[in-house]
């Protein structure tokens, strides 16, 4: 029993982040109809800001200790933060280790503006294209940007801790009942999970709730008809674009303390968010969601080395076996709509 | 239909002039080189073969960095680095044999097939007459057959694998680092030491050759002082994410997790054990420990915090005292600014292993090479006295124990010694079970 709930628990972060993902990758399908391959990339430059808020609050005045030398022997040059001079050691250092949290600012302008950018500069070239086109040129952006990404901060991973009051981690099997040690979970990875709970409510309440949102879904519904009504759908999906670039951004960001991020983690996390895509059902954000949950959990469990005895290297394939299974039984994948991607 | 008019003497005219066109070629290069790549003009041509991407990308831009330093050295620049300290006094800074040293390099992403490939270019199409480098077993060895193939020498850089001079042995490969069984018999009696001979080791092992020989060889030590091995689990190269195989290990009834892990995937999954909460744990009435057999700097700066105590192997580390590191420190110190890692220290060595030993034979012949290499002893590369073993090409000299430190003064003082173990505690016959299903076979010259 405890041994399955670690493993639920385990494949909540994961599926947290294919269902942000995922989600942003539906609002862009459901939305302009663009298949965008550069979605992951996406999430990869959010991580990216997280790292470049770490990298410009570490900037640093140099000194040369005396007493002290280096490992050759020479005077210890000294580096300070430039924060921890201006605001003090105590406040500096604070405002160091809290980074990642911090990069959410900075994250959000620069993903609106990269969706922006992305949407208005090349896709919107390709509304029209066959989705083979789309893939295509999206792809292609995608390597581009990782590229870039890789040019200006190497091919290496770059540690990006998370705040030292969430290094630790939970005893929740105490909480359970069982005994202490049984179920431990580090405080990041609830963290993440409960940010992304957030993102994925704000999304949804934000379609429902507002006009905004109403005139979108309107829009995802029937295009055509929301035109003849003399409203500016474009304008409006341009913007979903951002919104879906933003939250991937995000998601990508809050990830850094979990997976070190690295210039191709986007294009790990794309192939397996796609899948999700299929699964959940084409244009279906709920269905995004809930696939998202579930093939990280699912992923989890193939994991363990139980089910590792029995089939060997489940682990690395259960996605995709659990993708051709629902594809074989439900063709429009678990929340699919009529119509979408069947003309 | 067009008739087509074959003459019996116009076709044997043709097929005589054809046969020798293509035929000359081959007769010019049989005459002029008697060995792959000889090198006519007035350079020779090294090819450093490193991963630049993937999950060893820290340790291949270090074993670069550290190529670069001995081609500067072998051409006289430079303070001259470890030829001040090196026990042969063959090489005189004026390259090789008086042929000026250049190299080609290339990113073998980690990945053998892609390993072969790069290393294929740098023989073909750049005339290398040895590569270098590497921090993967598995590219290590798909590039040694290649080279075996093509008739070049092959200088390992660092590949860990029982494998690579055991059953994947070549006559054309040499290994200056360490290996698996090594690290296990150097290590086992400081865990046994440190963490007792009641034990139940969970092993998360790099599903790979080198994982593979690792996890064999640190459970067999282990287990011959009294340990048991509760479960092994094999994770895929370059996972990131660990968390799902890290997890099953709280309830295992283990008390010590061995991570058969390297690079930036030791980095990952010892910070996540450390997130989980192991170290903070208990079982079996004992405090839970992690082992990591092989350690780099690298890694632990990687890791950070979660480095503290740990202990585990190195091939050598910038803090030993003999002269020859010291020379190598001030000279890689002086032009990076940070000290150099194992990885670096290795590929170094091995190249100007190979260049003295083209110097002692006065041939670049890679037969000569290998004759030259076989049974050598030296001194003064940074581990003590080494013997380069006849019987498999592999480097016998002492191994440092390490643990990471508590209290680090530095970024650059995150390991600590614990202690230096003597080559006789590490040696083992060329014919061990580990090492078994191999042989050198007869050396290739090429061409």
């Amino acid at each position: 029993m405890d041994a399955i709930l670690i493993q639920i628990l385990n494949g909540l972060d994961k599926g947290s982040a294919y269902a942000l993902i995922a989600l942003g990758l539906t609002l862009i399908f459901g939305t302009l109809g663009v298949v965008n391959f550069a979605h992951g990339a996406l999430f990869m430059i959010g991580a990216f800001c997280a790292v470049t808020l770490q990298k410009i609050l570490t900037i640093s005045v140099t000194t040369i200790d005396p007493e002290r030398t280096d490992f050759l022997g020479n005077p210890l040059k000294v580096q300070t933060p430039y924060v921890e001079n201006w605001f003090g050691p105590e406040i500096g250092a604070a405002i160091v280790d809290w980074a990642v949290p911090l990069a959410i600012l900075l994250a959000i302008p620069v993903m609106i503006l990269v969706g922006f950018a992305m949407e208005r500069g090349l896709i919107k070239h390709f509304y029209k294209r066959p989705h083979a086109d789309q893939i295509l040129v999206t792809f292609g952006l995608a390597i581009v940007l990782q590229e870039i990404i890789k040019y200006f901060y190497g091919a290496n991973p770059i540690p990006t801790p998370a705040p030292s009051t969430f290094r630790g981690s939970l005893d929740i099997g105490v909480w359970l009942g069982f005994d202490p040690f049984t179920i431990i979970y580090p405080y990041w990875r609830l963290v993440y999970f409960f940010f992304a709970g957030t993102i994925i409510a704000a999304v949804f309440a934000f379609l429902q709730f507002t006009t905004f949102g109403m005139v979108v879904r309107a829009g995802m519904a029937d295009r055509e008809t929301v035109g003849l009504l003399g409203i500016d759908i474009d304008r409006r999906f341009t913007l979903m674009f951002g919104l879906a670039a933003a939250v991937a951004g995000l998601a990508g960001v809050m990830y850094t303390p979990i997976l070190s991020p690295n210039y191709h983690m986007g294009m790990d996390f794309l192939v397996l968010s796609f899948v999700v895509v299929v699964v959940g059902g084409m244009g279906s954000l709920p269905g995004a969601v809930l696939a998202g949950f579930l093939l990280g959990i699912l992923q989890s469990f193939a994991s363990m080395n139980e089910v590792k005895s029995l089939l060997p290297g489940i682990d690395q394939i259960i996605i995709y076996l659990v993708a051709i299974v629902i594809l074989l039984t439900r063709p429009r994948g678990l929340m699919g709509r009529r119509g979408v991607m069947e003309d | 239909m067009r008739r087509q008019n074959f003459s019996r003497r116009g076709l044997l005219k043709t097929g005589a002039v054809g046969g020798a066109g293509l035929a000359l070629p081959t007769i010019f290069t049989s005459s002029a080189s008697a060995f792959t790549n000889e090198p006519t003009g007035s350079s020779v041509t090294l090819g450093f073969n490193v991963p630049l991407t993937g999950a060893y990308a820290d340790e291949g831009a270090d074993e670069l960095r550290a190529l670069e330093l001995a081609v500067e050295h072998l051409n006289g620049g430079g303070d001259g680095g470890m030829l001040q300290t090196f026990s042969s006094q063959a090489l005189d800074g004026t390259g090789i044999l008086g042929k000026k040293v250049e190299y080609v390099t290339g990113d073998d992403q980690t990945k053998s097939d892609v390993a072969r490939a790069t290393a294929q270019s740098m023989i073909q199409k750049d005339g290398a007459v040895m590569i270098t480098g590497g921090s993967s077993s598995g590219t290590a060895i798909a590039v040694q057959g290649l080279c075996q193939e093509a008739g070049v020498i092959f200088m390992a850089g660092l590949t860990h694998s029982n494998d690579t001079t055991g059953k994947d042995r070549k006559a054309n490969g040499f290994r200056h680092f360490f290996n698996a069984y090594m690290s296990a018999q150097a290590l086992a009696p400081v865990l046994q030491g440190l963490y007792g001979t009641d034990r139940k080791a969970y092993h998360l092992t790099a599903d790979y050759t080198w994982g593979w020989t690792q996890e064999e060889s640190i459970a067999a030590a282990t287990e011959a002082m009294g340990w048991q091995t509760a479960e092994k689990v094999r994770t895929p190269l370059g996972a990131g994410d660990f968390s799902s195989y890290i997890a099953p290990v709280l309830n295992s009834g283990a008390d010590v997790l061995v991570l058969n892990h390297y690079g930036g995937d030791m980095v990952n999954s010892l910070t996540q054990a450390v997130q989980f909460g192991l170290r903070d744990r208990q079982a079996n009435g004992k405090d839970f420990q992690i082992v990591v057999p092989l350690y780099s700097e690298l890694m632990a700066r990687g890791a950070g915090q979660a480095i503290k105590g740990i202990p585990g192997s190195q091939n050598w580390d910038w803090k030993l005292e003999d002269a020859g590191t010291q020379a190598f420190v001030k000279s890689f110190g002086e032009k990076y600014g940070f000290p150099p890692s194992q990885a670096a220290h290795t590929c170094y060595v091995q190249t100007l292993l190979y260049a003295d030993a083209v110097a002692r034979a006065g041939d670049f012949n890679p037969c000569a090479v290998v004759e030259a290499l076989e049974g050598y002893e030296f001194d003064g590369l940074g581990n003590g006295p080494t013997l380069y073993r006849a019987d498999d090409h592999q480097c016998f000299k002492d191994v440092v124990v390490v643990k990471g430190a508590e209290t680090p003064q530095d970024e650059f003082h995150l390991v600590e010694i614990v202690e230096v173990t003597p080559t006789e505690q590490v040696t083992y016959p060329h014919d061990h079970p580990m090492f078994a299903g191999g042989a050198l076979g007869e050396c290739n010259p090429g061409a």
